[in-house]
């Protein structure tokens, strides 16, 4: 059989197309199916999802559509066009949009794993692993509405993050 | 070590050994990381794109676990080469296009491999066979802190490790195993099995990771959510969903085995038949048939094959190994007469 695209080179892949829930079947060559390829990652990918829920949030901050990152010059607009940030600091630039998006990907905004060794030194954390611990127990306490507890571990969660910032 | 050194080596991860080595071929941990000093590779410019690279390649030349690998340059490589790496599970596809400044680094055993600028500066892959998430994360933890010892990771106390893509904050962690699922194809349970892993933050692709179909029954299980949970807590959560549907798959497995005793057999013997006899066949055929030929070994059906060889040959039947093993360009057709051929020499001996 040969290609339905280019109708000269012999079909060897089969190519599932779903477009508005119409199924098209087609048989291609490999080089026409490796450009049908491409065109398709280009219609749809992770960005487009992205950008489907960039919008939450949006409604309380207008204005920072138009901010510009101070470390890579992007716009949240940028972000909402290609699903990708530009730099880290991209993260603090674009906070007030970013976190209920983060809420919506992940169910949470508070990072519980691991951190980095200079972290650890700075902070002056004997056991590695005494932050990652408290924040997994502030985690539990707020599950078991337990809020007493909660606060004790918040407050010293931000006496080890403050001591880390101070030594940096 | 050079490129073609790998064609004559099989992965640590195809060794077919390991727990649960029968079901699960491997398990992988991914951590995505950013140098702080500089924007990520898509808003990057040369200069800090080249400086990326003299930063990474002066932090691994001092890790042990590194010395004797291979370091490559990804626009040095032809098509072919390129290929040849995604089939062995070593680089993406994200990471072949556009390949200037971009390199990968492969340790000798190719159980470690870190792409360059790719979509993140750095793609830390730990790659091991069988059923085996604690000690790849526990040795992808180590690789970490290394290179975190000579490098400035972009990170904030509140959100983690900074990624360029926001479903990767937090950890940056992906944990995957890589398992065959046959008996849960055949009586359609599979899609209540996937369905129900979604709602445990879980997701399933194909052999090839994202977009990519599950041939020959293999499924990649991995996380989704990379933030408000510990490494150890996702690979714990991965590990324990694992366990079930290992056993889902066995107890399948076992009915069929029971209730249609003949027609297991009958697949997979017409399976290691075709093997054996077939003069033209194409990857997703040879791929599928693998699969029951495997399923028939690991239910003591089929005696004389070893694991090892037929995890090897789902990765030498592929288009790239097959040309580099023959040393030549080979046309679509003339591939799966190739194919053909070198399976029949394994089911030979």
């Amino acid at each position: 059989m040969l290609c339905e695209i280019c109708g000269v080179n012999e079909a060897t892949v089969e190519f599932t197309e779903i477009v508005d829930d119409e199924v098209t079947q087609l048989h291609l060559c490999e080089s026409c199916a490796r450009e049908k390829g491409v065109e398709m990652e280009k219609h749809f990918g992770i960005a487009d999802l992205l950008a489907g829920l960039t919008d939450v949030g949006l409604e309380f901050e207008p204005k920072e559509v138009e901010v510009k990152c101070s470390g890579c010059g992007m716009t949240y607009d940028d972000f909402r066009k290609t699903g990708r940030l530009g730099c880290g600091e991209c993260y603090s630039t674009f906070k007030r949009s970013l976190l209920p998006l983060l809420k919506r990907i992940h169910g949470s905004t508070r990072h519980l794993g691991k951190s980095t060794i200079k972290l650890e030194k700075a902070v002056g954390v004997t056991k590695r692993s005494e932050l990652q611990e408290l924040r997994q127990k502030l985690q539990r306490a707020i599950e078991m509405e337990e809020f007493e507890e909660a606060a004790k571990l918040r407050d010293r969660i931000r006496e080890l993050e403050k001591k880390a910032k101070e030594k940096e | 070590m050079k490129l073609d050194d790998l064609l004559r080596q099989t992965g640590e991860w195809l060794k077919g050994i390991g727990p649960n080595s029968e079901m699960v071929m491997s398990s992988r941990i991914r951590l995505a990381r950013n140098l702080a000093k500089y924007p990520f590779p898509h808003r990057a410019n040369k200069k800090q794109l080249e400086d990326v690279l003299s930063d990474f390649e002066k932090a691994y030349k001092g890790i042990e676990y590194f010395k004797g690998g291979l370091y490559l340059m990804m626009k040095d490589l032809n098509a072919l080469d390129k290929q040849f790496l995604i089939e062995r599970h070593l680089i993406s596809r994200e990471h072949i296009r556009n390949t200037e400044y971009k390199t990968v680094l492969i340790s000798d055993r190719e159980i470690i491999s870190v792409m360059v600028n790719e979509e993140d500066h750095l793609r830390i892959q730990i790659l091991q066979s069988g059923f085996n998430l604690q000690d790849t994360w526990q040795l992808a933890n180590k690789i970490d802190e290394e290179l975190d010892r000579y490098l400035d990771y972009a990170y904030s106390n509140e959100l983690g490790f900074l990624t360029c893509c926001p479903t990767n904050v937090g950890t940056g962690l992906r944990a995957s195993c890589m398992v065959q699922l046959p008996s849960l194809v055949m009586t359609k349970q599979i899609k209540k099995v996937l369905y129900a892993i979604t709602k445990l933050g879980l997701t399933a692709r194909g052999l090839y990771g994202e977009g990519t179909e599950a041939y020959g029954n293999f499924f990649q299980i991995s996380n989704q959510v990379t933030l408000g949970h510990s490494e150890e807590e996702i690979i714990d959560n991965l590990e324990r969903i694992m366990r079930q549907i290992i056993e889902q798959e066995n107890a399948a497995r076992s009915s069929l085995l029971t209730n249609q005793r003949a027609l297991f057999e009958d697949m997979i013997w017409r399976a290691y038949g075709t093997l054996k006899s077939a003069h033209i066949i194409t990857s997703n055929e040879a791929i599928n048939l693998l699969s029951h030929v495997r399923l028939g070994m690991d239910l003591g059906i089929v005696k004389d094959i070893d694991r090892n060889m037929l995890n090897e040959l789902l990765i030498q039947i592929q288009p790239a190994h097959l040309q580099k093993l023959q040393g030549k360009q080979l046309s679509a057709h003339e591939r799966d007469v190739t194919r053909a051929e070198l399976i029949r020499s394994k089911f030979m001996r």
